[in-house]
């Protein structure tokens, strides 16, 4: 490391460093974000291919043949359930939960959930007990899944009639989606993160090595959409998206990503418009963190699971239900042959379309070249302090800096905290429902943070100096480096997004910048801000834009959905933003107003 | 000096008691960076429960303490917490004595200003007390904070210049894990400058003291020893602490070196490879005794340095016991290259670890790999900080030396 322990070339090192310092994060800047939006265009990423040989050597005659059945559910009907799986040959089990939600959910109208989950074990007739497959059905009140749920019984119908299963196969048909599956998973593998209460589970197959997910609402298809984030932003294995690819091709279905079909003319603009808009269709839901199907609960479990979507969108060309039973006999037959869970392929990737993916390693350079600019503005701060601040521990410096940290992270617990546990003092108090209660709280909270510095800087007497609030913000860059590294590492997609808008406001934040320029910019620029731009585009990139009044009211209920994702199947998106990214955003806040 | 220093023992002893209280513990208690086999408390509350069985508490390879830690927990398990605390504030007093002792002899008026050197004992303080790698240990119970401990009695011992005492408590610290043998060399060094012995082999002085000084090391050494099998009434904790430690057959992945290399290695080799990383650990003891003859103190700071990074088991106890000393060396801070870099990286690789962890046992999207790489990645943080202190005393030394030759000239 000659170049950095000579002292005279040290010192031109940190000279080139401070006087480039802007131009070099801008070009950063830009290039990170011009990356990003380069990695949908076709040529830099690479076709997807089977990496599973398992999987790929195999060869599976599909012969269908399966009758359908029509069936009507309205609620849940155990018995006749129970009755039907009987009736093929399966095992049959019950299981009922419960739940109280922390307040009402008001977009499904629920508070305090009851619900049986009804599932059937199809032995597989030589091989040892050892192993799973899972294919589920959630069965929703009316009759939006009425034909997943039949397609589920043909195709166990079917599938006892053959000797090739090695696995055990499991068709689960779960209540309320989400928690029924929740439900069902923590009684599996005998865990209870959640604090859900349900019964224990009287029969049990081996280790479950993947799983499907069927949402059929009609008898008539014309494509299968295939859905795979999960729950915090978490990717089945891509041999598995790979997998649904090539039947789809193979048997001529239809199928989709993010509702979009794929298109042929990469280089044209509308092409790669389509490719970004799929993108960040997908960036978008991974970085909400919740599970965009019943099949992201299974993810936590180390379980590859997708879920698959009928459509109707009424094209010409429409998919007759035997195909897709094929296509779902081939997977799971593909599935079966599996000797080990799938782990060849890439956990961690982007799709701009079903045939072509980016890794990890590629989409990664785009949010180190944000981070990186954090990292530069520290350093550069750090030769400037002139290197005091392991010297001077105690004294009044360490205070200065410490009492914006404390206050900062105690109003984030109090923005974890509060919403949920004051909701009954605020529905006797004021005119509003529990869930209007809880948001309200936790916006006004949000807000009241923003008038923290005048009143610390009050409290505390003859504090800041010049020095103090430059090592609050090198404390704060290194601080929002290591967060922002760490999100990106488990949900890469919510990293990004908080890095585009935390980064440039972060990075040159000073007290000696115009103050209500500034402050309007930092508060544009917040993390709720983010989450409300996130909403409107989200809303613009499937076609349904909405109105600003609309678009608030969505965003309301984003944040009720994400407290009670939190509390129900333990989301990590709320208690980041509340407990770590608002108090850092906070820190520059105090930063803003030093004097 | 006292109202400080009782303001942040009466900070740290609040954040420990209400750690201890909250949900937690019981997640802090089972992180592989905070607890190993060695020291972990469930473990110890195993053995405590075969004990009282009448079973030999070896059986059955779970636990790897000593047998006089089990006798002392047999008696204050209920109290465990607060025995925890209470090591802690000794080893906070050890430490604040020592640094109030250590600057009487070597004065350093042109590098460092009085104000700054009545202000170390409290920083060391701060720096253990308030060190997060320290809290986390004491919350986990983890018996790394009571080796601390004694390790710090020993240094105070040694630098108060009572050989008895600091042979007995180095008997004490390698009886525990033994490791802290290669401290031998610094404590002997140091009492033979306290006492102008010149280190000169061919002096019969040299050899009298060296002599006295070992036969009370060993003589304590094999007190302890034979009291622990009288204890006990057999030999059995001999293969199951100390060979437990020298061939390390539990690969739990930890902070250490170690466990990514014995998972992937051949039966074959076994034996070559865990002398090669044992031998690691002492070999250093040689050449940085000759070297740091005239500066036992930081050869003491070295040698924690070097068993923290080595050891087959290491813990962010053990990370904590090194870096507390860090305050003693202040003068060297204006010479310390690259430590902001440095300290960024040992930051990072913190945080990173239970994040990779979680991706890696849980989430099922990395491997072991990933969590080497952070592991690794950390010691390298730590040996930077090691040869930067190293060098930046070579540096001092010779600028002390050029100012004082410069300043005889004048005269």
């Amino acid at each position: 490391m000659g170049l950095l322990s000579d002292p005279s070339r040290r010192k031109v090192l940190t000279g080139l460093l401070t006087r480039l310092n802007t131009p070099i994060c801008i070009v950063c800047y830009l290039a990170g974000i011009v990356w990003f939006m380069g990695l949908a265009f076709e040529p830099f990423t690479l076709r997807t291919y089977m990496s599973e040989n398992a999987m790929g050597s195999t060869m599976v005659l599909l012969r269908g043949a399966i009758m359908m059945l029509v069936c009507f559910c309205s609620g849940m009907p155990v018995e006749w359930l129970v009755k039907a799986m009987q009736s093929r040959g399966l095992e049959v089990f019950t299981q009922s939960f419960s739940r109280k939600l922390p307040f009402p959910d008001e977009n499904k109208e629920r508070y305090m959930v009851r619900g049986t989950n009804v599932y059937g074990i199809l032995r597989a007739p030589r091989a040892p007990r050892t192993e799973a497959l899972v294919i589920s059905a959630p069965c929703s009140p009316g009759d939006s899944n009425n034909q997943a749920v039949g397609l589920l019984l043909a195709l166990a119908q079917y599938f006892r009639n053959q000797v090739y299963w090695a696995k055990d196969i499991i068709f689960l048909v779960n209540e309320h989606d989400l928690m029924g599956t929740q439900a069902w998973l923590e009684a599996y593998h005998h865990t209870n993160i959640t604090g859900m209460e349900y019964s224990p589970l009287q029969g049990r197959a081996g280790s479950i090595q993947a799983a499907l997910s069927l949402e059929l609402s009609s008898d008539v298809i014309t494509s299968l959409d295939l859905i795979l984030e999960g729950l915090n932003g978490q990717l089945p294995n891509l041999d598995l998206a790979n997998l649904f690819y090539a039947f789809c091709q193979k048997l001529g279905v239809l199928c989709t990503i993010q509702g979009k079909l794929q298109r042929n003319d990469w280089d044209t603009a509308e092409g790669y418009t389509h490719a970004a808009q799929t993108m960040m269709l997908m960036v978008l839901k991974q970085a909400c963190g919740r599970s965009w199907g019943d099949h992201g609960l299974f993810l936590r479990y180390h379980i590859e699971a997708a879920s698959v979507r009928g459509i109707n969108s009424f094209r010409h060309y429409k998919t007759d239900a035997a195909t897709i039973g094929r296509l779902l006999e081939g997977m799971v037959r593909k599935l079966n042959n599996l000797l080990e869970r799938l782990h060849q392929s890439y956990f961690f990737y982007l799709l701009p379309s079903l045939s072509r993916f980016v890794s990890i390693g590629c989409y990664m350079l785009a949010f180190g070249l944000l981070v990186v600019i954090l990292l530069l503005r520290a350093l550069d701060l750090w030769v400037h302090l002139g290197a005091p601040a392991l010297a001077a521990p105690s004294g009044p410096g360490v205070l200065t800096v410490l009492t914006p940290v404390v206050i900062s992270h105690l109003t984030g617990v109090a923005l974890y905290l509060l919403p949920v546990h004051l909701q009954e003092m605020a529905v006797e108090h004021f005119p509003v429902s529990e869930t209007e209660a809880v948001v309200l709280t936790a916006v006004a909270i949000y807000t009241a943070g923003l008038a923290l510095p005048h009143n610390t800087q009050r409290l505390l007497s003859g504090e800041g100096t010049e020095q103090g609030w430059k090592v609050l913000k090198l404390t704060a860059l290194l601080y929002l480096a290591v967060l922002l590294g760490c999100t990106a590492l488990i949900n890469f997609s919510l990293g990004f997004i908080l890095a585009v808008t935390l980064v440039p406001i972060t990075a040159s934040m000073t007290p000696h910048m115009p103050k209500a320029l500034s402050a309007l910019v930092m508060v544009l620029l917040s993390p709720a801000f983010t989450v409300l731009y996130c909403v409107f585009i989200y809303q613009e990139l499937i076609e349904a834009p909405v109105s600003v009044s609309e678009g608030w009211m969505l965003f309301l209920s984003v944040i009720s959905q994400g407290i009670l994702d939190h509390a129900l199947y333990g989301s990590l998106v709320y208690p980041l933003l509340a407990l770590f990214i608002y108090p850092c955003w906070l820190m520059f806040w105090n930063i803003l107003f030093w004097s | 000096m006292a109202a400080p220093l009782t303001l942040l023992l009466i900070v740290a002893v609040t954040i420990r008691a209400v750690l201890f209280r909250s949900s937690l513990a019981e997640l802090i208690s089972a992180r592989v960076e905070v607890v190993s086999p060695l020291n972990a408390w469930k473990r110890v509350v195993e053995g405590l429960a075969l004990l009282d069985l009448g079973v030999s508490p070896y059986s059955g390879d779970v636990f790897h303490e000593t047998p006089l830690m089990i006798y002392l927990f047999h008696f204050t398990v209920d109290y465990a917490e607060i025995v925890f605390i209470v090591s802690a504030y000794f080893f906070r007093k050890q430490k604040y004595a020592l640094e109030s002792d250590r600057y009487s002899a070597d004065c350093l008026e042109l590098l460092r200003s009085p104000k700054e050197m009545f202000y170390i004992p409290l920083k060391v303080a701060m720096f253990y007390l308030l060190n997060p790698f320290t809290i986390l240990s004491c919350v986990a119970k983890s018996t790394c904070g009571l080796n601390n401990a004694i390790i710090a009695l020993f240094i105070f011992c040694t630098l108060k210049g009572s050989a008895l005492l600091s042979g007995i408590l180095l008997a004490l610290a390698t009886y525990q894990s033994i490791y802290p043998l290669t401290l031998f060399a610094p404590a002997l060094l140091f009492f033979l400058q306290r006492l102008y012995i010149p280190v000169n082999l061919r002096r019969s002085s040299f050899w009298f003291f060296t002599l006295q000084y070992a036969f009370m090391y060993v003589g304590s050494l094999v007190v302890i020893t034979g009291l622990s099998f009288f204890l006990l009434g057999s030999w059995d904790f001999i293969p199951s602490v100390y060979g437990f430690i020298f061939s390390v057959p539990d690969l739990t992945p930890n902070i250490g070196l170690f466990w990514y290399f014995f998972a992937e290695m051949f039966e074959h080799f076994r034996l070559f490879f865990s002398c090669v990383f044992q031998f690691n650990v002492f070999f250093y003891t040689i050449p940085l005794s000759i070297k740091l003859k005239e500066h036992p103190v930081f050869l003491i700071f070295m040698q924690i340095a070097i068993i923290s990074i080595f050891k087959s088991y290491p813990t962010v106890g053990d990370v904590a016991l090194y870096m507390a000393f860090l305050p003693a060396w202040s003068h060297l801070y204006r010479f310390l290259r690259n430590i902001f870099l440095v300290s960024c990286v040992l930051l990072a690789c913190s945080a990173l670890f239970p994040v990779l962890w979680h991706l890696w046992i849980y989430a099922g999207s990395a491997n072991s790999n990933f969590y080497y790489a952070i592991t690794l990645l950390f010691n390298f943080g730590q040996v930077k900080v090691f040869t930067t202190t190293w060098l930046t005393n070579c540096e001092w030394k010779n600028r002390w030396r050029n100012k004082v030759s410069l300043f005889i000239n004048l005269y």
